[in-house]
């Protein structure tokens, strides 16, 4: 499903990604872990096609697809989501507005019709009640004035409504309380299904207790260093990054 | 001498000859003649002229303005949609080429039996009325310091007049239209509107500027003075719609009394040359005014917003809020002025001012300024001047909306924030999709912002 080959990156000439592979097939959760400044986010910004991330060496392939050669909006519409770390506020463009333009998008690619206001409406509502937000959070502006655990609930709620086929869950657990980690948990969940993928980025083993993953991986300076299973996120938890790095030298 | 200054002589002149032959009431003589007096005393303004200087007004040179009435063979059918505001309970009094049209207006008989409001043209005005006019009109602006207020009067021709009454609140909208079209020959426009909201009173103007098209040979000229007497509220709205080619000087000059209210929202899309003076002057402790606007000029358009809020009494307060996007090669101007005197402590004030420019060729001068006399105010000013988000839109993309939808969704944003704050929704709801087009021509761009 998602195929990455000795994938290198770079941000404002400074070499962060230096030969990552992955393979990724459908109905995995993969998860993430590393240090600070190891390429986690870089990795997603990379994927969604963000601009000032140059790739300068290596190959994605995305359900059959060059990805790399892809815009970002024709990432997003061919099932690629990444949420945010931090979900941008965008005061003046109501969060309905901003959700119908983004599912329209993606169902015209897939070439069905737009959908009508009513039943959109309806949908979204439905989608805010799975994720506990309020219904007055449609018709505000995007993300604008959401406490970090809305902004993270949205992010959630814009997955379940674009019905992608891989996820990138980027720090979704950063800034989050247990009760709101909880909420997004059970949201991710909801959502696994042996045709959906899932590449959990975290700092912390706390979230793949709420999301528990098929393998995890360790990543550091622009590498995967070590690949395990669940236990692994256990063992870093308990002895740090440090072993694996000595382990690796 | 250059021949430009020469033909810039020749409007003044023009202008001048114009306002004598002017046919008007003759209790309207004084004012006439008093700002014939005074706009005979400007020079015309240059580069170095400060109130002036990034506003040409060449273009009134460029042509032979006649004054002559014009008649217009629009129809109703091609009319009221220019204007008609769907769902606003409105009385429409509609001027053609600054012609009033019988056709297009409401009958105004039920309503001055309603006992809530007076709406009247000047040359039907009562003894009463009469009075009430010759003693307020004038009186707010000040025609030594805005020349095109001093030509307003010297070719003062007829006017309209609203009178909220004492203690009345009507929902009842009082909406104003001056419609412009093409004609073989290019042609002047004296605007005149008079608000008097009484002791207590609370109501709602509504002027609309609009044109048929984009190719326009008017130069409008309108003015307009409000005063709020202690505790009204007036909601005022001031359209200016108007297409490309147009030419327009425009000034609302306003006094409000103790404790008022006043809610004045503008939007104006660009034109030939498009000027339009605000001026606020807090008179009475306690008032408080809202002034909000967004301008939104294109191609080759100009446009320029000069505010000036006079706070001359303790207590009063001032939020005052503009944004431009300015996009190819239109320039627009924003002088935002607030002025503390010395008397006016405790006064609470903020001007902010934003700009979007959408194309390296677009401009713009903005200049907030604050003088402050009095030593225990509260004020803010700030003025900023950016491209679009790079964060947003790199957020739309990553959620599959194309780039050319999330510009146009952004640019929209920008000025939804104050559309969104219209106290009348009916107005939200015309401006919407007249504001959305001007960023996507092609309605799949803009079929978001409007449906939802």
């Amino acid at each position: 499903m998602l195929s990455i080959k000795d994938l290198q990156a770079k941000v404002e000439e400074k070499d962060i990604l230096k030969g990552l592979n992955l393979e990724i097939k459908p109905g995995e959760v993969h998860a993430i872990m590393g240090p600070n400044g190891a390429g986690k986010s870089t990795l997603g910004n990379v994927l969604s096609g963000r601009e000032g991330y140059e790739v300068t060496g290596g190959s994605v392939e995305f359900g059959g697809k060059d990805l790399l050669d892809l815009e970002p909006e024709e990432r997003a519409r061919e099932g690629l989501f990444l949420a945010f770390q931090y979900p941008v506020e965008i005061p003046g463009v109501s969060n309905l507005e901003f959700l119908k333009a983004s599912v329209d998008a993606v169902r015209e690619h897939r070439g069905e019709e737009p959908m009508n206001s009513v039943e959109f409406m309806k949908l979204a509502r439905e989608k805010c009640k799975a994720v506990n937000l309020d219904q007055n959070f449609l018709k505000r502006g995007v993300n604008e004035g959401f406490s970090g655990g809305e902004k993270k609930r949205n992010e959630i709620m814009q997955m379940m409504l674009l019905e992608p086929s891989v996820c990138i869950l980027d720090e979704t657990d950063s800034g989050l309380d247990i009760d709101a980690l909880q909420v997004v948990a059970d949201g991710v969940n909801s959502q696994r299904s042996p045709d959906r993928s899932f590449i959990v980025v975290t700092h912390y083993q706390r979230l793949l207790d709420y999301i528990v993953p098929d393998y995890v991986h360790v990543l550091a300076d622009g590498k995967i260093v070590k690949s395990g299973g669940k236990e692994l996120a256990l063992e870093l938890e308990e002895k740090g990054y440090s072993w694996i790095d000595e382990g690796v030298a | 001498m250059t021949e430009a200054v020469n033909q810039t002589f020749d409007y003044a002149a023009q202008a001048l000859t114009f306002a004598e032959q002017t046919q008007a009431p003759a209790w309207l003589s004084s004012l006439r003649s008093e700002g014939v007096e005074a706009f005979g005393k400007f020079a015309w303004p240059t580069r170095k002229t400060e109130h002036w200087k990034y506003t040409n007004l060449n273009a009134l040179t460029k042509a032979n303005f006649s004054q002559a009435p014009i008649s217009t063979e629009l129809s109703e059918a091609q009319a009221k949609p220019l204007f008609d505001i769907a769902e606003l309970d409105a009385v429409q009094l509609v001027f053609v080429n600054g012609q009033f049209s019988e056709v297009l207006s409401s009958d105004l008989t039920d309503l001055n039996i309603s006992g809530t409001v007076e709406v009247v043209r000047f040359s039907d005005a009562n003894d009463a009325q009469q009075a009430t006019i010759t003693a307020e009109l004038g009186q707010i602006t000040l025609n030594d310091q805005h020349m095109f207020s001093a030509l307003n009067a010297g070719q003062l021709e007829d006017g309209v007049f609203v009178r909220f009454l004492k203690n009345k609140k009507t929902e009842q909208v009082v909406q104003v239209v001056h419609l412009t079209t093409a004609q073989d020959e290019a042609f002047s426009v004296n605007a005149r509107l008079l608000v008097v909201s009484e002791t207590g009173s609370q109501g709602t103007v509504v002027e609309s500027f609009v044109s048929d098209n984009v190719s326009q040979n008017a130069l409008v000229n309108s003015l307009t003075e409000c005063k709020l007497e202690d505790n009204a509220k007036l909601f005022h709205y001031r359209l200016q719609l108007e297409q490309e080619d147009i030419i327009h000087i425009g000034g609302m000059h306003v006094e409000q009394q103790a404790s008022s209210q006043l809610e004045s929202f503008h939007v104006g899309l660009g034109g030939k040359v498009k000027r339009v003076d605000v001026v606020v002057n807090h008179e009475g402790s306690g008032a408080h005014c809202d002034l909000k606007g967004v301008y939104l000029p294109q191609n080759n358009q100009h446009i320029d917003y000069h505010t000036c809020i006079e706070h001359k009494v303790p207590h009063c307060t001032t939020d005052e809020v503009f944004r431009g996007i300015i996009a190819d090669q239109a320039k627009a101007v924003f002088n935002g002025r607030i002025h503390i005197h010395k008397d006016a402590q405790k006064t609470l004030a903020e001007l902010n001012n934003r700009n979007l420019l959408l194309s390296n060729k677009a401009e713009i001068n903005t200049k907030p300024e604050l003088e402050i006399y009095a030593d225990d105010v509260r004020c803010a000013h700030g003025a900023t001047i950016a491209q679009l988000d790079d964060n947003a839109m790199n957020y739309m993309l990553s959620r599959g909306i194309c780039r050319q939808e999330a510009e146009v969704m952004l640019s929209f944003g920008f000025i939804n924030e104050l559309l969104d704050g219209v106290a009348h929704q009916p107005i939200q709801e015309k401006l919407r999709p007249i504001l959305a087009q001007l960023f996507g021509k092609d309605e799949s761009l803009t079929r978001h912002i409007t449906e939802i």
